[in-house]
């Protein structure tokens, strides 16, 4: 085969993200050591620094979890705090594995990993059983959307292969995943330090006919995810000055797909225009799609700001008020009641805060049960009220729009994962008024501070103007003498014209009426 | 790498590509005062390439920063600013003048001093002279272990200081930008891509890199297992000239070469599809002592 087909070949195979999960000591790390190891993609180097390690700590000839576990702190341990994102191939398949630690104390760094995955491949120790800790994983994976888990029964060989043992955790991993949604659950029994039907099938289970772990994670259909129905488009920067009269909005198509000449409305404003170009560094587009990242320009000239939405006329993603979502809370301060947090949502940050905790999941068996607050790690449905509306959908049908993170304003943590269930509408007109045109103003000889603000303002998207008293006397207030109530009186209606548009003003002059 | 008329299917380049712009556009947009590290490699190259991408028509809305140790090889120097100027790249370059002054250097203090003065402070001193909040870097989860535990928004303390322990969570692609006055967030967008992706997308974009990526014979000697390219006349007798390329680019008393016969991109990737060793085995500086990458990073390190 040529070069040129073997690059070509290599980059058309398909991608498969996946995440594990389990308890402590399930063994993850090993198995991800070994998968890598068995696929032969591990680096020589890295593997005798690897044997080196083992045999001076582990007394062993090579000790797996080393080969994921790359923090000191964890090979002193022998746990796995944060995420490892590991790559390997086959002639079949890409994967990125993120390979999430079991302790009850990281499982927001599992969900870190679970939220960009598509499989869930979830460890259970033979001989313990599924534990809590499974049930929380299995959980948290199903509300981030996973809907394919294969669960590996891991340590067959220190329950002599024993098929009724493998039999009777299928049985009770099955009686709770009834309680999800949907999944689909696909059972390996394995040995990940001795290798058994992890690539190589196990002679020492001769009971079990299914695949192999690589041979079901090369070959499984996963669902993508990926909605390319409803076209959402969150503008994530504003792309224009300097000189030539180009303005486009760039951002990452959320789902769907825009063609150009598509009629489109923007959101707040409800304004309608035209998709006049769809524009990239290697040419214009005819049309795009999810997940693409381009540059949209409109025929007419509307203002729009980062934090705004552009969508098809007749197919709109709701003006949400206030939410009724899922979140798992991650920060040891627990959720409270009333207090003002962030809601970032696609590219807008809003405050917004917790009316109730409607209620909150025990992981154990999925039942609810009423709460006040939710703690580290706590799982449950809650109701927000937004201060600004958003513009979402519910997460089921769109994972772009439709979800969303909590940032704590007083320590800056996000402390919690959302996921949108229901919204209450919140009329155009209202959403409108919400995004608030404002008067910044500077006296004195500071006109070079706010020249520089209204730069970094209109490089954020916001849409305003610039004056300061040189500039009136040049234009609008030409004759008219500074000191007189006449001078600020010009300024002070200037700037309700404009902010009555949703234009900001920045605005720099000894001669303001307050 | 064109898209096929009315198929949705995106090729795992263009899937990184896009993933990629989205984050330099994010940055762009929530942060007061950004700037990419430049420093001057194939991943450099890649980094700047997108960020270009992103914002065009327009040109770059930050400035690139070189942290030069003041032993680079000749050929980056060259070629660092010829790439710049041909794209309008806004450049600064910061190096700690006083260690040099001190006559740091990797032979009279020892590979670990040297990172220390040359590197970590000097890029702390830079990015806090500049006052950037927010700092790209060209790092991949697939390049080192301590690497892969990397979030792409990875948060720093006040001391530019990272806390493995302690990352925020980071969920789907929203990525948290708040931070308080004196801490700023390394930004790493080419966190998803591995070596053969750069590669491969240096080929398809046709990328400028430095020609030391290529193979030709060149001046080396032979130092604890590692071909180090001579560019003093102190070592007569032991050179010789070897067929040979390199992986990545650091300083040249530090970066050894490959031997190789890989002169053009396709044959540097194939040779890239059969590699045995990890592209960092030629770094000296990684070898110093176990976890030395994670602890450089904690000082502040990229």
């Amino acid at each position: 085969m040529s070069s040129d087909s073997l690059i070509e070949q290599n980059q058309n195979i398909d991608l498969l993200r996946f995440a594990t999960a389990g308890s402590v000591d399930d063994g993850k790390s090993t198995l991800i050591g070994r998968l890598l190891y068995d696929s032969k993609s591990i680096f020589e180097d890295q593997l005798n620094t690897i044997r080196t390690f083992s045999r001076a700590h582990r007394n062993q000839e090579i000790d797996y979890s080393l080969v994921t576990d790359g923090l000191k702190s964890e090979r002193e341990q022998g746990i796995t705090i944060d995420v490892a994102y590991r790559f390997f191939s086959t002639p079949k398949r890409r994967f990125i594995i993120a390979d999430t630690p079991g302790h009850e104390q990281y499982t927001r760094n599992m969900a870190t990993g679970a939220s960009n995955a598509s499989l869930a491949l979830i460890l259970v120790d033979a001989r313990n059983g599924v534990v809590t800790q499974t049930k929380r994983h299995s959980f948290i994976s199903s509300l981030l959307g996973i809907r394919n888990f294969v669960v590996a029964v891991n340590k067959m060989d220190l329950v002599d292969y024993s098929e009724e043992v493998f039999d009777n955790i299928v049985n009770e991993f099955n009686a709770f995943a009834d309680k999800l949604s949907d999944e689909s659950v696909y059972y390996i029994p394995i040995s990940a330090l001795k290798g058994d039907n992890v690539i190589e099938r196990s002679e020492n289970m001769p009971w079990y006919k299914g695949s192999t772990l690589l041979d079901y994670l090369e070959n499984v259909n996963v669902s993508g995810g990926r909605n390319l129905v409803e076209f959402r488009f969150p503008v994530q920067y504003v792309n224009w000055g300097g000189g030539d009269d180009f303005r486009g909005y760039c951002g990452t198509i959320a789902s769907g797909v825009i063609h150009k000449g598509d009629k489109v409305r923007v959101l707040p404003s409800g304004k309608t225009s035209k998709i006049s170009r769809i524009v990239t560094y290697d040419g214009d587009l005819d049309y795009a799609f999810a997940p693409m990242a381009v540059t949209l320009c409109l025929e007419d000239d509307i203002d729009i700001s980062r934090g705004d939405t552009i969508a098809k006329v007749d197919d709109l993603p709701g003006i949400a008020g206030s939410l009724e979502a899922n979140v798992v809370w991650m920060d040891s301060t627990p959720l409270e009641i009333g207090k003002d947090y962030f809601i970032k949502h696609t590219t807008s940050t809003v405050k917004g805060n917790f009316e109730e905790v409607v209620h909150e999941f025990d992981p154990d068996d999925i039942s609810m049960k009423s709460s006040e607050f939710l703690g580290l790690n706590g799982i449950g449905k809650v109701k927000i009220e937004l201060k600004s509306p958003i513009f979402a959908d519910i997460y089921s049908e769109n994972r772009a729009t439709g979800s969303f993170i909590v940032i704590d304003p007083l320590t800056n943590q996000t402390a919690a994962a959302g996921m949108i269930t229901k919204y209450k509408q919140v009329s155009p007109d209202k959403a409108c008024k919400a995004v608030k045109a404002r008067i910044i103003t500077y006296t004195g000889d500071k006109k070079e501070e706010a020249k520089v603000n209204y730069d970094r303002l209109s490089m954020h998207g916001t849409h305003c103007i610039y004056v300061d008293d040189d500039l009136l006397q040049e234009t609008l207030c030409k004759g008219v003498p500074m000191d007189s109530v006449k001078y600020t009186e010009m300024i002070d209606d200037l700037c309700k014209i404009a902010t009555r548009s949703g234009v900001s003003v920045v605005v720099c002059s000894d001669h303001l009426s307050s | 790498m064109a898209i096929k008329e009315e198929s949705y299917r995106l090729s795992n380049l263009k899937a990184l590509e896009a993933e990629s712009i989205g984050i330099i556009r994010e940055v762009a947009a929530e942060f007061d005062n950004p700037v990419m590290l430049y420093s001057v490699g194939k991943d450099s190259s890649v980094m700047a390439h997108l960020a270009i991408k992103a914002f065009y028509p327009k040109k770059v809305p930050f400035p690139l920063l070189h942290i030069d140790t003041g032993y680079k090889f000749p050929e980056m120097y060259e070629f660092r600013d010829y790439y710049t100027k041909k794209h309008e790249l806004d450049l600064r370059i910061h190096r700690n003048e006083e260690a040099l002054k001190r006559g740091v250097n990797p032979l009279s203090v020892g590979t670990v001093k040297c990172c220390a003065d040359l590197k970590t402070k000097a890029l702390l001193d830079a990015l806090k002279e500049g006052g950037y909040d927010a700092a790209f870097g060209g790092a991949r989860r697939d390049e080192e272990k301590s690497r892969a535990k990397e979030r792409i928004y990875s948060f720093r303390d006040k001391h530019g200081q990272w806390n493995p322990k302690n990352q925020k969570p980071e969920l789907w692609s929203l990525f948290n930008s708040k931070i308080d006055p004196g801490e700023s967030i390394r930004v790493f967008p080419l966190s998803n891509w591995t070596e053969l992706d750069i590669w491969t997308y240096i080929y398809h974009e046709n990328i400028d890199i430095v020609p030391l990526y290529f193979a030709k014979e060149r001046p080396v000697i032979e130092k604890n297992g590692q071909l180090i390219p001579v560019y003093t006349d102190e070592h007569e007798g032991e050179v010789k000239d070897v067929m040979c390329r390199f992986r990545t680019l650091g300083c040249h008393y530090c970066t050894g070469a490959v031997k190789s016969e890989a002169d053009t991109l396709p044959k540097i990737i194939e040779e890239m599809m059969v590699a045995r060793h990890s592209e960092r085995i030629t770094r000296v500086i990684d070898h110093d002592q176990d976890s030395s990458m994670e602890q450089k990073k904690k000082e502040g390190y990229f």
